[in-house]
């Protein structure tokens, strides 16, 4: 279906290449998951697929990509537009219309599909992917899930052969993400589409892959078998690293598998001692940020309803919870800066929300989910520069050590916008702490992050935390929660619903389980580490 | 049957109102094509956030009012009028000799201020009629229905107008993200903190709906020949040329015979073949196209009565069209022109009543707020509106 012939792609400003002789076919009816590094060319191979690179990115493309017998060379991306459907990272921002079943028809309008075909195909296309009760909504009042479902059935109407998918779930809660890769999964199964899915979270997708395909930093590519693959691969899920630590062979891909392997494992760990998660680092406990029946409401929406927060000094907290439960809102309303009809936040005895904001800063620090909108100058050295005056030297250390700390190597000419989401993220994070915060909030800080670079954050945040700080930090990511928090709170629909150790809260949640837990339940086992560590112990 | 009305026939009857309008300067009938679109938007708007936009016209051709009767008392005040009756005087100013003609200041008259309202409230009918078109038949839909030719042009232009909302709401993330950084200063350096990173965001967002448009098929070529395309072009510009001409000498009474419907239909002609032949270049279809039927075909009837009752009594030297503001007389509602004008009104029953949509459904909550319902409204924040089982 797919045929890639010695591909190479190098785009002008760059000299080496991002995609170096490539050779590979997918067959019809595959799911092919791309993985590797942030950086690397994974979103340059999914553009090569349907032409968009060269046609639309520039760069050069050397040797041949065929795509249902149509060379990419010959055929521009909008021709085709009937064999390929491509959805991109944001869904949103790829909508061209304004209400679902206009979406579904745009494509189909594009291809000249007959006034009936269409209006069949439209019905059919909201039952596969189970969106029939949308039809007539908006497409901006959607949630993230559903979002990425419009999106993919957008593209569906015009029945493509091939579906490429470019990181479908990274924005996405567990159960969102779920119910994405189960309608793909479907179109799979059932219609023998062809998908190629880059994703960074792969304990989410890797499952269901019958074909990996690793690029590489120089960028050559790897393919073969998920299992074989993954033996060697430079990112893997914590089910396969459990399997690697275990010696399982073929590697589990999938929770079920392991779990079926786990019982010897199980019962070695078993009679350990509970694994201990890093003891307290301010010792007596303190407390960094008290906050009472916080309310914060939106016209007729209520995005958090009296909430009540305590925040230790020291301590890492989760805070968790379907997309829209109202974590950002939460968060905003704490630091200051976001509205907030009611209640009230004490930190340091005094209330962030009524001081000016030079002075809310140094209590507490808030990286915002885009943290690219706190950058507006032209390189490294002048936001640094900028984030030392703006603290007011308060600061014993400046934002440049601060940023050396966090992640070494960044250079001073560089611009912001040029580095990858993890460099961008610790030079946010390193202009925030230039206040020295008592408290600090990152908002889905591992949104793109691959999983060398969130293992780098986990660091980050417990030199955080071995400071003195509170951290606070919403995320999805049930994987970086488990190596990173000490504490979860879990929110649904403005309301805290459940607060505890990780342990206590993630082990009995079906939804915000990590794998291992699943794998070792009912032991309370969050991470490989853990594992690893109580394994040791075992052998010596 | 409730459903949405062919755009187009909204639209020819505001056009209908509007040449109506533009051939009186009599405050009663004004004050009744006002009433008419009033009673027609109110029955049969939808619940979209355009259809709230007729007060907004109606404010608009307000502030057009005021302005007009301000600048009449400022620049107009007459000085050598013999039958004036003064309400006061505003001081002088001698103008150089070279500015000769423009008075500022001096005397100003209940016949000059009465002659400016009537002007006036003209322009700002004419403003509630767009208004009510652009309530009634949603723009998207209206742009929807150009000829192939044109749909570059309309999709440029939706397209845009989804930019908007998207600007305000970057903009708003951006000042709320320059508080964390502490970031309280003004001026040149806000501007800047402020303008970069949401130029950025929309420069990037338009990226990505353009790779995501190239890659849904749009504009694949059909079949057209550079030549093609020059005659296409040619005949166009030719046209719209003919329209505008047509379509000022229509609206202005005092301007040539020629220059009206002549124009007009020579323009409309130039532009028909021009959009035949650059449609051929675009294979596309419409998904549900609006039907036109009866009730569109009645819509447009009442909207071109009052049209075509005005000019008629135009032609016929009828007074009470233009009322006198010199000598100052009271003015007198004429009889046909009125009933004409009324008629309009019929478009409010014959035109099916619009889209309702399903009680306690989510779409209550009002748009700006739900957008903003999480600081971040990018993808994934929506609030926590859910559908109803």
């Amino acid at each position: 279906m797919i045929e890639f012939h010695q591909v190479t792609v190098t785009y002008a400003e760059s000299d080496a290449p991002v995609l170096r002789n490539v050779d590979l076919r997918i067959d019809e009816g595959e799911l092919a998951l791309v993985v590797g590094r942030t950086g690397v060319g994974k979103s340059t191979f999914l553009g090569a697929v349907n032409g968009l690179v060269p046609h639309f990115t520039g760069g050069t493309l050397a040797g041949r990509v065929v795509v249902a017998g149509r060379d990419t060379r010959t055929h521009k991306p909008r021709e085709l537009a009937d064999v390929v459907g491509v959805v991109g990272q944001d869904p949103l921002s790829g909508f061209v219309t304004d209400t679902v079943e206009e979406e579904l028809a745009y494509g189909m309008e594009q291809l000249a599909v007959p006034a009936d075909v269409m209006r069949k195909r439209v019905e059919e296309t909201l039952d596969l992917l189970g969106i029939a009760e949308l039809r007539d909504r908006p497409l901006h009042q959607l949630s993230g899930g559903q979002q990425q479902r419009v999106a993919i059935g957008s593209v569906m109407t015009a029945h493509p052969a091939v579906l490429v998918l470019d990181e479908p779930t990274s924005a996405l809660d567990p159960t969102a993400a779920e119910e994405v890769l189960a309608a793909v999964t479907r179109l799979v199964h059932d219609l023998g589409v062809t998908v190629v899915l880059a994703e960074h979270r792969l304990e989410r997708v890797v499952q269901y892959a019958d074909r990996l395909i690793e690029v590489h930093h120089d960028g050559t590519v790897s393919e073969g078998d998920p299992a074989a693959m993954m033996a060697t691969a430079a990112v893997a899920p914590p089910v396969v690293e459990l399997g690697r630590l275990a010696g399982w062979s073929p590697l589990p891909l999938s929770v079920r598998d392991a779990r079926r392997r786990a019982g010897p494992l199980r019962q070695q760990v078993a009679d350990r001692p509970r694994p201990v998660r890093r003891p307290p680092t301010v010792r007596p406990a303190r407390l960094s940020l008290r906050a009472r029946g916080v309310t914060v409401r939106y016209g007729p929406v209520t995005a958090v309803r009296g909430v009540d927060l305590d925040l230790q000094a020291g301590q890492v907290t989760a805070l968790m919870g379907r997309n829209g439960s109202g974590k950002s809102s939460l968060l905003w309303a704490v630091q200051g800066s976001g509205p907030r009809q009611g209640g009230s936040v004490e930190v340091d005895g005094e209330d962030p929300g009524s001081l000016p904001p030079t002075r809310a800063r140094a209590r507490v620090g808030l990286v915002p989910q885009t943290p690219a909108d706190l950058l507006y100058l032209d390189t490294v050295a002048q936001e640094l520069d900028q984030a030392d005056r703006e603290s007011g030297g308060v600061s014993p250390v400046s934002a440049r050590d601060l940023l050396d700390r966090l992640t070494p190597g960044i250079a001073d000419r560089s611009h912001p916008r040029d580095l990858s989401e993890g460099q961008r993220l610790s030079l946010v994070l390193a202009v925030q702490l230039a206040a020295a915060p008592t408290v600090v909030l990152l908002d889905e800080p591992t949104r793109g992050l691959d999983y060398p670079a969130k293992r780098s954050l986990t660091g980050i945040v417990e030199v955080l935390a071995a400071e003195g700080r509170a951290v606070v930090i919403a995320t999805h990511d049930v994987e970086f929660v488990a190596a990173t928090a000490d504490r979860v709170v879990v929110m649904a629909v403005g309301d805290i619903v459940a607060d505890g150790p990780t342990a206590e809260v993630v082990v009995a949640s079906p939804a915000f389980a990590p794998q291992v837990a699943k794998v070792l339940a009912p032991l309370e086992y969050l991470t490989v580490d853990q594992v690893r560590v109580a394994v040791g112990r075992e052998a010596s | 049957m409730p459903r949405t009305l062919h755009p187009i026939a909204w639209w020819i009857w505001a056009l209908g109102l509007a040449t109506a309008c533009s051939r009186t300067t009599n405050p009663l009938l004004l004050a009744l094509i006002v009433g008419v679109l009033g009673l027609v938007v109110a029955s049969r708007r939808s619940e979209a956030p355009w259809a709230r936009a007729f007060k907004y016209y109606l404010a608009l051709a307000l502030v057009v009012v005021v302005i007009r009767v301000v600048f009449r008392s400022l620049f107009g005040g007459s000085v050598d009028l013999a039958s004036v009756h003064v309400l006061f005087t505003l001081p002088h100013l001698p103008l150089p000799s070279w500015a000769a003609g423009i008075q500022l200041g001096g005397a100003v008259t209940v016949e000059g201020t009465l002659g400016a309202l009537y002007d006036g409230l003209r322009l700002g009918v004419l403003l509630c009629c767009l208004g009510a078109a652009n309530s009634l038949a949603n723009p998207k839909r209206a742009l929807r229905v150009l000829p192939g030719a044109l749909y570059e042009l309309g999709v440029a232009v939706v397209v845009s107008l989804s930019v908007a909302p998207q600007l305000v709401e970057s903009v708003q993330r951006v000042r709320r993200a320059r508080r964390l950084r502490g970031d309280a200063s003004a001026g040149r350096h806000a501007l800047r903190s402020i303008a970069i990173p949401v130029l950025e965001d929309a420069l990037e967002r338009s990226l990505r709906l353009a790779s995501a448009m190239d890659s849904r098929g749009y504009g694949r070529t059909g079949t057209a020949s550079p030549r093609d395309r020059r005659v296409t072009g040619v005949l166009m510009i030719g046209g719209m040329g003919g329209l505008c001409a047509g379509a000022y000498g229509l609206l202005d009474a005092s301007a040539p015979g020629l220059l009206g419907l002549p124009a007009l239909v020579a323009g409309a002609v130039l532009c028909c073949v021009g959009l035949a032949l650059g449609g051929r270049r675009v294979h596309r279809t419409q998904y549900r196209p609006d039907p036109w039927k009866l009730p569109e075909w009645l819509v447009v009837a009442s909207g071109l009565v009052p049209a075509a009752v005005l000019v008629a009594a135009v032609g016929n030297g009828v007074v009470a069209l233009n009322p006198s503001t010199d000598p100052l007389v009271w003015p007198s509602l004429p009889v046909v022109p009125a009933v004409g004008i009324l008629i309009a009104a019929l478009a409010g029953v014959v035109s099916p009543p619009p889209v309702r949509p399903a009680p306690a459904s989510s779409r209550n909550a009002p748009v700006p707020s739900v957008s903003s319902a999480e600081p971040v409204a990018s993808a994934g924040t929506a609030p926590p509106v859910e559908v109803p089982a």
